[in-house]
């Protein structure tokens, strides 16, 4: 099982960050690496078991079913259906917490997954850095 | 009715000392402004779930608390009041830390229920808020940004561990056993030794990766970086402790450093107090990785070597590299026409972007006609090729021109003979970046005017690819494909 952990803090209180990401079908508004978005049979991107299914820039394709989703502690998680990323039993988690001092808000944004032996490094690196810290890269730019 | 007070903060420390200080039950008279003394009952350790820590406060009121939770695992902390002067009830308080991986900061969770005499809640809450969570918050930042919790403990309870003075600290780092290709690259555990006298120890959080760093790597300056060798020349970060006639550096102060010997690519080092410029606010950390080497570089040869002005005809090869950028970029504002060659379309459009007025797209090293035709040849060829470039180097070259050799990124360079550069005049260097900044002063000085041209505009923000420490390997092998467009960073 590997474990991915990331986080940072951003200039901007966490209701104002959840209003931006609380979204399950919104990540093309926010992030980056990711070209287009749908949620699969019409449903409500806050229905907890709702699909969405979207395209990364490099035209990958990948799946994901929201398990929860908090209001009160500014939280989703979701699981990998489908990917071209050679993981399995991928389940992530993103909350936000806020930093009363200042008005700012800490995020972090974890996965735990299985993989091929010997890819660990490279999914770490690839998830790690170029999924959730170029999310939070994208969101500290917005919030100065 | 239970009342709920939560505060929350970003420490600028590692959680590693965050946590050291706040798991001992005892440590709050050393930081915390309004508790006067304090000490653990019986003969328990500060760490033992149960123990039970009396104090006083400033104002003398006394406060008996007692430790119900510890977990190094998640790095929380839950303690309740047993008996107390203040008319605290049924206090319950956890802290809770969690690590800021982005900058490898701490946030520091503090909450707590309690009840109080009907009528005084609003004034108990704000107590505890203000006087309590906030203070402590500023208190703590203060005792770590001293380095306090890193000499001999001066107070504490019987059962206060004492501290240490500087030890060696542990550290990650990557190190090469062989020369050879990216593989060689390896993680390990290491120390990071306590600063002597002029030295300074760093918690670096960005290392600048440089094609130097593919060379030392490599085996190509053995004598620079003998085996087993920790490449990397410059790093970004926070100064941890400092070591006797330290002056102007203090801990937790942000600072970057460059010096000419190899061993940047680990988490902890220590190093001499000369080779360190301290970092502006607006600079943040991955940026002075990424630009304070290369910048630098520009600006001594621009400045010092070529005597670029306006109408300087320079050529840079590899333009929409890390120093190519902003090299261009500078030599643009000073007036020059600038040349560049790059490899593919994309990089193309980089480099004009950057201030190059006509970029040669080459994937063989063919230029040398483009170049005499777009300006009649150039004044100045800053060349990072090598040997697979070098009769069209020697053809690119205007009379009396000066060919600078920086790097040899397809092969080092076949001796020339004072015969290749008479035919035109032309002048060969081969310059060293260590060689124009020998003293602190003078590293300080070329510092401030690539943080000034940052801030004004003249140099482009940098285009930063980020990897983690531990992934160097990769980030070689992205360096060596050509692929690159802007710098890369290590993260530890």
């Amino acid at each position: 099982m590997v474990n991915v952990y990331v986080s940072t803090v951003l200039n901007a209180s966490a209701d104002t960050v959840w209003s931006r990401i609380r979204d399950f079908n919104a990540m093309p508004q926010w992030h980056p690496g990711i070209a287009d978005s749908r949620i699969e049979n019409d449903q409500a991107a806050d229905r907890v078991g709702c699909i969405r299914h979207f395209h990364t820039r490099d035209g990958g394709m990948i799946r994901e079913q929201l398990l929860a989703l908090s209001d009160f502690e500014y939280s989703f998680t979701y699981e990998i259906l489908e990917s071209p990323m050679g993981v399995t039993n991928y389940i992530s988690t993103l909350q936000l917490t806020p930093v009363t001092d200042g008005n700012r808000c800490f995020a972090e944004w974890s996965a735990e997954f299985e993989c091929a032996p010997g890819r660990e490094a490279e999914l770490t690196q690839h998830i790690g850095q170029g999924v959730f810290q170029a999310g939070f890269d994208a969101l500290k730019r917005a919030y100065g | 009715m239970l009342q709920k007070v939560v505060r929350s903060t970003v420490i600028d420390a590692p959680i590693e000392r965050v946590w050291a200080v706040l798991r001992d039950f005892n440590s709050h008279d050393q930081w915390h402004d309004v508790v006067e003394a304090s000490r653990i009952e019986g003969d328990e350790r500060s760490d033992q779930v149960g123990c039970i820590r009396s104090f006083t406060l400033r104002d003398g009121d006394r406060i008996r608390e007692q430790l119900l939770t510890l977990s190094d695992a998640k790095h929380i902390s839950t303690y309740c009041i047993v008996e107390a002067t203040v008319p605290l009830q049924r206090y319950v308080a956890t802290v809770t830390l969690k690590p800021v991986t982005d900058g490898n900061r701490t946030f520091w969770h503090w909450e707590a229920t309690f009840a109080t005499p009907p009528g005084r809640e609003r004034e108990l809450r704000d107590m505890v808020a203000r006087d309590v969570y906030e203070a402590g918050f500023a208190n703590l930042r203060r005792h770590l940004q001293r380095g306090a919790d890193l000499r001999a403990s001066s107070s504490g309870g019987a059962a206060t561990m004492t501290m240490p003075t500087a030890l060696p600290m542990p550290t990650r780092r990557v190190a090469v056993h062989r020369y050879g290709d990216a593989s060689e690259l390896h993680v390990e555990d290491a120390q990071a030794s306590a600063p002597e006298a002029g030295e300074v120890r760093i918690r670096q959080r960005a290392i600048g990766v440089n094609y130097l760093d593919v060379y030392l790597r490599r085996g190509c300056i053995p004598h620079l970086m003998p085996l087993p060798g920790v490449p990397g020349m410059e790093a970004a970060g926070s100064v941890i402790d400092i070591g006797a006639q330290v002056t102007g550096l203090m801990p937790g102060d942000r600072v970057a450093y460059l010096g000419p010997m190899p061993g940047a690519y680990c988490s902890v080092r220590t190093v001499p107090a000369e080779w360190i410029v301290r970092l502006p606010s607006a600079i943040e950390d991955d940026v002075a990785a990424a630009t304070l080497l290369k910048g630098i570089t520009a600006d001594y040869l621009l400045r010092d070597l070529a005597h670029v002005g306006p109408g300087t005809r320079l050529l840079v090869h590899a333009a929409a590299g890390g120093v190519g950028q902003l090299v261009c970029a500078w030599a643009r504002r000073l007036g020059a026409i600038v040349l560049g060659t790059v490899s593919n379309e994309e990089k193309a459009r980089l480099a004009r972007a950057r201030g190059c007025e006509h970029v040669i797209v080459t994937r063989d090293y063919r230029f040398a006609d483009a170049v005499q035709r777009a300006c009649g040849g150039a004044d100045v060829v800053i060349d990072g090729l090598g040997d697979a470039a070098r009769d069209e180097n020697l053809a690119a070259l205007a009379r009396r021109g000066h060919w600078i050799s920086l790097g040899q990124a397809s092969g080092p360079l076949a001796p020339l003979p004072p015969d290749a550069l008479v035919a035109k005049s032309l002048t060969f260097s081969r310059p060293v970046v260590f060689d124009y900044v020998t003293t602190q002063a003078g590293l300080a000085e070329r510092a401030q005017r690539v943080w000034n041209a940052l801030a004004d505009g003249t140099l482009p923000a940098p285009l930063i690819e980020r990897y983690a420490l531990e992934a160097a390997a990769q980030a070689h092998a992205r360096l060596e494909s050509r692929a690159t467009t802007g710098a890369l960073v290590l993260i530890a």
